[in-house]
């Protein structure tokens, strides 16, 4: 993945464009591309590629054919693959040796990053370069050629070695490997059937049975990203076919099949099983499946995946779309999925895969089903349920509906960051002050016009926030430790008759609470995309239209406030939550008292009546 | 306490020791500066603090962060193309670039940004790439 230490490994000495340092991991990378390049054009049955011949007698050089072919799968323009084939110099000496195939490498990596293409680009460390394409070569050396059939992803297939390190046991992780047999085969028929079955090198071989795998390198050799090709790449369609004829004959039939461009996102595209598994872990962390996972709960998570800190907090940068230090679960979805996906050799993408975007997982995956699956937890996990538990239940239903609105604010305080670098003008003091008074759950689309709020509002309104925040803090440990709590109380006596109706009564109440909170954010959301500059409600701020460059200087006043207020936040959030987790400790002591105290006045009850 | 730099990054890359040593010295001027402003309150002290000093080659430009971190950049004087108004929203961007890293929850505040061990901050990194190439 990332350039490791740079050990100056020359890469090339031929004269022309200046020596080239490449690190150990490029020089791996790069070797093994120029010896696919090379072999390519002399392998293969069936009619080669006519450039083969233009291969200069006696040096090794990469043919043009599968070199072109490389660099189109790069996915740059072509002008860039112009400029890149002249800067290399292989324009100058007419074929691609060595030298020339590594600058071009290091080169193609340098404009994938976004730098201009230039001698000078390739002097700093760069990712290595990635393509897309199907890595066949690596299937002739992995030698597999019997199994022809693949079945689609491999990924919930690689879910299971997340169990693993997540805490299921082996029956589960049975059904996991057999679910993913039956379902990537009913996945939606036009995904074709293209991958074939490699082995894995460590740790995997117990899975190896079933589904099919998608190629992945070795884990240490840290390939560069190497998916089946899309005609994405733009070129005419002749090409891959080219491509394909120097390669072994049983990818024909895949090749052949492939052409759509969705296929370059099999790898990030998550699949029914494994977005359940996600969602079943992210309500492991964070009961409210519409609320967040905060950083240190989702760093102490994935910290478990064995991945090195620097991968995890790449994978934390890609997925983390909004940049608030908190995952939803549509982003916590996204890094499990990476998370995963690198765990068995998948480089990691340069940036986040449109199917794992957070929109695009929320409208993939409505959230009523999500709905039916929480309530059956709940009535799994309540068993022995006891009135202490109704009790509780029926004070977290309240505090919850209080609790929504700070649930919508944290929204509105994570997008606002968003909005503060989009546009110039601040959102955050939008809904604020308005929520307690509106609480019947939707938040009311505010009036269009903005006269900016002064200041001293916004910092009115900043403390507000903070409050609010503060008690979401309280809430979410009380949501945390409320799932401990079960497995607590479920041991106590049970007072099975007499709890179940009210019980469910109750629980009955729970899941609707849920779909308010939940119709929140999306709510939030869209009002927050409409109208990113509305103002304050609550007070009506003067109305006075100030002249811009006034207007602007305040702006940015304020934005710096906003920015201050979110980290004093961030602070009085730490410490609430230490407090918090103290006071639920108590808390739970006290429900313990108040159990036995139930006990016996039922015991006592009868005696007084008669 | 230490000033060390979180994050250093010139271009072009000749001399680049100069521009490490411009900076270093750069931060007492920084360091005044923020003293002068007294205890005022927070909210209406600058975070932008101009030009720190010019040389006749360099102009050095200085920003400071509420939590005390420093941003200084140092461009060309032949550069006149750059107004202080643009320092000042390059100033902002790697202000919101770095909250962004803060707010990972893997990055602790302290640790460089730009380790080549760290694949944090690769964001940040870019960021300062597309500022740094417009401007040469």
């Amino acid at each position: 993945m990332e350039a490791a230490a740079a050990a100056a490994a020359g890469g090339g000495c031929g004269s022309g464009p200046p020596p080239l340092l490449l690190s150990e991991g490029e020089q791996q990378c790069y070797s093994e591309l120029f010896a696919r390049c090379a072999g390519a054009a002399g392998g293969g049955p069936g009619p080669g590629p006519p450039e083969a011949a233009r291969v200069a007698p006696g040096t090794v050089t990469a043919a043009a054919g599968p070199v072109a072919d490389l660099f189109r799968a790069s996915q740059l323009p072509a002008e860039t693959l112009h400029q890149i084939t002249e800067l290399c110099g292989a324009k100058r000496v007419g074929y691609f040796g060595p030298t020339q195939f590594y600058i071009a490498l290091k080169l193609i990596a340098a404009a994938q990053s976004g730098l201009p293409v230039r001698i000078e680009s390739i002097k700093c460390e760069l990712p290595l370069p990635r393509f897309m394409m199907s890595k066949n070569d690596g299937e002739i050396r992995f030698g597999n050629p019997a199994e022809l059939h693949g079945t689609k992803v491999q990924i919930p297939y690689l879910t299971t070695e997340k169990n693993s390190f997540k805490r299921m046991d082996d029956e589960d992780k049975q059904q996991e490997t057999q679910s993913p047999t039956m379902s990537p085969l009913a996945s939606p028929p036009s995904s074709p059937p293209h991958y074939q079955r490699v082995p894995l090198s460590h740790g995997y071989s117990k899975l190896r049975s079933s589904a099919e795998q998608m190629h992945p390198a070795p884990y240490e050799a840290r390939q560069p990203l190497v998916q089946p090709e899309g005609s994405s790449s733009g070129g005419p369609g002749t090409k891959p076919l080219r491509h394909q004829t120097s390669l072994i004959r049983s990818f024909s039939v895949e090749r052949e099949l492939q052409d759509n461009s969705s296929y370059l996102d099999e790898p990030w595209r998550i699949t029914e099983e494994q977005r359940e598994y996600y969602v079943n872990q992210f309500r492991s962390l964070q009961p409210d499946p519409s609320s967040f996972i905060s950083g240190s709960v989702a760093k102490n998570f994935f910290t478990k995946s064995k991945l090195s800190i620097p991968e995890l907090s790449y994978i934390w940068e890609l997925s983390d779309a909004d940049c608030d230090g908190a995952l939803t679960l549509s982003e916590f979805c996204a890094a499990f999925h990476l998370i995963v996906a690198r765990k068995n050799g998948y480089p990691l993408p340069e940036g986040l895969p449109p199917t794992l975007q957070p929109e695009y997982l929320q409208a993939a995956f409505p959230k009523p089903k999500w709905d039916c699956q929480l309530f059956d937890s709940y009535s799994e996990s309540l068993p022995a349920n006891q009135q202490p538990r109704d009790l509780n239940r029926m004070e977290k239903t309240s505090v919850k509906d209080t609790a929504d609105l700070p649930v919508s604010t944290q929204d509105v305080t994570g997008d606002d960051k968003q909005a503060l670098k989009s546009t110039v003008n601040e959102a955050l003091p939008k809904d604020v002050s308005e929520d307690p008074a509106t609480k019947s759950g939707l938040l009311p689309p505010p009036p269009a016009l903005p006269p900016r709020p002064c200041p001293s509002q916004i910092w009115a309104i900043m403390n507000s926030v903070a409050v609010n925040i503060c008690i979401q803090v309280v809430e979410w440990s009380e949501q945390v430790s409320e799932a401990e709590l079960l497995p607590q109380l479920s041991r106590a006596p049970s007072q099975a008759a007499e709890s179940s109706p009210s019980k469910k009564d109750v629980l009955y109440s729970q899941p609707p609470s849920k779909p308010i909170r939940r119709k929140f954010r999306p709510e939030n959301q869209a009002t927050e995309n409409q109208e990113p500059s509305t103002v304050a409600s609550g007070p009506a701020s003067a109305a006075t239209v100030k002249p811009h460059p006034t207007v602007q200087k305040q702006s940015s006043k304020q934005k710096k406030a906003i920015q201050t207020a979110i980290r004093k936040n961030k602070e009085a959030n730490a410490v609430l939550a230490r407090l918090n987790s103290e006071l639920q400790q108590q808390l739970k002591e006290v429900h313990q008292e108040r159990i036995a105290l139930e006990n016996q006045l039922e015991q006592l009850r009868p005696v007084t009546v008669l | 306490g230490a000033n060390y730099p979180l994050y250093i990054r010139s271009t072009p890359t000749e001399n680049e020791l100069k521009f490490h040593y411009m900076v270093h010295t750069s931060l007492d001027v920084v360091d005044e500066k923020i003293s002068a402003m007294g205890k005022a309150l927070v909210d209406q002290r600058e975070l932008y603090l101009g030009l720190l000093y010019p040389t006749e080659d360099y102009k050095v430009y200085g920003y400071v962060t509420n939590s005390k971190v420093k941003f200084v950049m140092v461009v060309d004087s032949s550069n006149t193309a750059l107004r202080d108004n643009e320092i000042r929203s390059m100033f902002r961007k790697l202000h919101n670039s770095y909250t962004d890293v803060m707010c990972n929850p893997f990055y602790n505040p302290g640790d460089r940004i730009q380790s080549r061990f760290v694949c944090l901050g690769r964001a940040f990194d870019n960021m300062v790439t597309s500022m740094m190439i417009p401007v040469c």
